[in-house]
């Protein structure tokens, strides 16, 4: 190897991390990581033009793909636009070229940290285009799956805003925790994410007598954690010091931008479905709405926590009125035929519904076929349902042409709805800002996109 | 595009049991004809609706001419307000700012594609009001030779994004919107994908022999 096989002059020319290059828009830095000062100081000092900095799409501090185009002056934020779409999959598209029932395999991968929530509001609006009621114990199992997965919802709210404020001891013991609840989901349904466990007309199969006594242990242990963080992060001054006063937006910001959920009721107002226009018989459950009046990332942070133990309430409640009882309607026109057990091969249809199919009644057979291949009808109309999901108002505009699938799907999600308002909350502050400000809101690209 | 040229891809199905033609079925349900739901125009509830939603027909009314209200339909007891697509800033500031109304939030903004209608694409708000804790539905059809909302981004800022996403998607196009650009797909895609005529796209795939189509492609029942 001689020596002109590496030409170092050039290496040592080239920043590897921050390669610069001069375009028709001026000088733009390419920036890798790890190379901040040296970009800085080759900057000069005494030029007052603003610097554009792109932020994302691949940036661990913007919560996924969340491109911010921000511009500064000096450490200043001017002006922050929030780009979107990076991870957009056509979900409400492809919704029209499956079935009913298929449809919650697709909307429970959008937001991915509350499938539950997805479903649920899923399944809402086509049991109300059905005009079918969904029996005591579906609803009560519906209820229970919803709370825990608001608190691995919050959990994983607070985590990462204490990851990406420097705390990562948060993100650590929220991950932790999270990951309990999300054995609870593979003890109930069989998965841990995107379970596709709530169904039109009911849920997938009953919750298992295994699954009771994990909630169970989970509801005493959570309490602990909470006390946990709070010794962790509520009196410490530095998490203090990055979230009090930090993206404030107060309620008649947040009406005008659509803001709900947490980011709402930080700011003083008490919106909450669960209260305001319960549904899932959520009015016969015994809790509070927790409201703050900071309306800053500091107040969002105790409304999550104090949000998770209103939860823990609900499940102890939900737990209580679990009676025995069918989990999906009657009406052998739209149930889900199969009736599921574990077997030697792992979860599947249960013996003695394959023998009840397949040697005893034809029309069981036909309607299991039909259902399966076919799906149920709809009648024609249009609904809009709304449920109160982690990150705000989650609502599906569902229209049927009396067929067998969607005509249209579109999903209100909170994320998208809430991000509006970055530029609000963040133009004006200091660039860290920006971070602590969309980490309070705690968008989940999964669901802006869809 | 005009609206003779319009072939939407799943709509012309009216005809047989699945969507494919030319396939040897002997069935006879390829035979059956059946006329599309969605084909017919809106048809209004006749009055009293019942309820609160009296009480806000009567209010928009008064605030803005009987004329403003094509069509007042309820069903599943949700209110489905239609209007004409140059009165939606009107309405929705009617809407916001009336004592009897109080809209204070608006939900959701999307469109829907009815394709065989004359005006084929909707719009559809979603408002809420909190301090009456009532909803109701504002509706409104453009044809696709000239797809022209009036913005409601004036009244709502919150319909920024949504009516961004609806242009995206559907190609309605909003007067008065600030910056009305592609927001979900990228900007130098072309066609609006939400469109009933715009394909799922997707490859068919082999298996064990078998080629498997692409969803929009497969036999489907209607």
């Amino acid at each position: 190897m001689t020596a002109t096989d590496h030409p170092h002059d050039v290496f040592e020319a080239e920043d590897a991390y921050a390669a610069e290059r001069e375009t028709t828009e001026g000088r733009v830095y390419t920036v890798t990581g790890g190379d901040w000062d040296e970009m800085v100081a080759s900057v000069d000092p005494l030029n007052d033009e603003r610097i554009i900095l792109n932020l994302g799409p691949q940036h661990p501090s913007t919560h996924g793909v969340l491109r911010l185009v921000c511009e500064l002056e000096g450490e200043t934020v001017r002006s922050v636009r929030p780009v979107v779409g990076y991870l957009h999959t056509g979900i409400e598209k492809n919704l029209e070229y499956r079935t009913w029932t298929q449809g919650t395999t697709f909307v429970t991968r959008a937001d991915y940290l509350a499938p539950v929530f997805n479903e649920v509001g899923y399944c809402l609006a086509v049991e109300r285009l059905l005009d079918v009621t969904v029996p005591e114990r579906a609803n009560v199992i519906r209820v229970i799956m919803m709370e825990l997965n608001r608190i691995s919802s919050h959990l994983v709210a607070l985590a990462t805003m204490g990851m990406e404020l420097g705390a990562l001891s948060m993100m650590i013991y929220g991950f932790r925790d999270r990951e309990k609840v999300l054995d609870i989901f593979e003890a109930v349904s069989g998965l841990r994410m995107n379970m596709a466990y709530v169904r039109p007309g009911g849920v997938a199969q009953d919750i298992p007598d295994d699954a009771v006594a994990m909630i169970r242990d989970f509801i005493e242990y959570m309490p602990t954690a909470l006390d946990d963080y709070d010794d962790l992060l509520t009196g410490n001054a530095i998490w203090q010091e990055r979230t009090q006063g930090v993206g404030y937006l107060d309620v008649s910001g947040c009406l005008a931008l659509g803001v709900t959920g947490p980011v709402l009721r930080s700011a003083g107002l008490a919106w909450d479905l669960r209260k305001t226009m319960p549904y899932c018989g959520y009015e016969d459950y015994d809790f509070e709405v927790p409201t703050h009046n900071g309306a800053d990332a500091w107040a969002r942070y105790l409304i999550r926590i104090q949000e998770i133990r209103e939860s823990l309430r609900i499940i102890e409640q939900g737990l209580d009125r679990l009676e025995p009882g069918p989990v999906m309607v009657e009406d052998k026109k739209i149930a889900w035929p199969a009736q599921l057990a574990l077997g030697a091969d792992g979860m599947g249809n249960s013996l003695n519904h394959i023998r009840h199919i397949m040697s005893q009644s034809m029309e069981a057979l036909i309607h299991h076929f039909k259902l399966v291949t076919e799906g149920f009808r709809v009648p024609a109309g249009q609904v809009y349902t709304a449920i109160e999901a982690p990150r705000g108002e989650f609502g599906v505009h569902a229209v049927s042409d009396g067929g067998t699938r969607p005509f249209r799907i579109h999903m209100r999600e909170p994320t998208f709805v809430n991000l509006q308002a970055l530029p609000a909350l963040a133009e004006g502050g200091l660039l860290a800002d920006v971070i602590a400000g969309g980490a309070s809101l705690d968008p989940v690209m999964g669901g802006c996109d869809r | 595009m005009s609206e003779g040229e319009v072939q939407p891809v799943g709509m012309e199905k009216d005809r047989g049991l699945f969507g494919v033609a030319g396939t040897g079925d002997t069935s006879g349900f390829g035979g059956l004809v059946r006329a599309t739901p969605t084909g017919g125009e809106v048809i209004a509830t006749p009055e009293p609706l019942g309820g609160y939603f009296d009480q806000i027909l009567a209010a928009v009314r008064e605030g803005l001419g009987d004329e403003i209200v094509r069509a007042a339909v309820v069903d599943r007891d949700e209110l489905t307000l239609h209007i004409a697509p140059d009165k939606t800033a009107e309405v929705c500031g009617l809407m916001r700012d009336d004592e009897s109304l109080k809209f204070e939030l608006c939900n959701s903004v999307s469109g829907v594609d009815y394709p065989g209608r004359q005006h084929r694409l909707h719009v559809v708000y979603h408002l809420t009001s909190m301090t009456y804790r009532r909803r109701v539905r504002l509706e409104t059809a453009v044809g696709t030779d000239n797809p022209v909302v009036t913005s409601v981004t004036g009244v709502y800022p919150t319909a920024d994004w949504q009516e961004r996403e609806t242009y995206d998607m559907f190609g309605v196009v909003f007067d008065g919107h600030p910056h009305l650009t592609r927001i979900l797909m990228p900007d130098d895609w072309e066609g609006h994908p939400q469109r009933k005529d715009y394909p799922l796209g997707g490859i068919s795939v082999e298996y064990k022999g078998a080629h498997i189509p692409p969803p929009d492609e497969r036999r489907a029942y209607k």
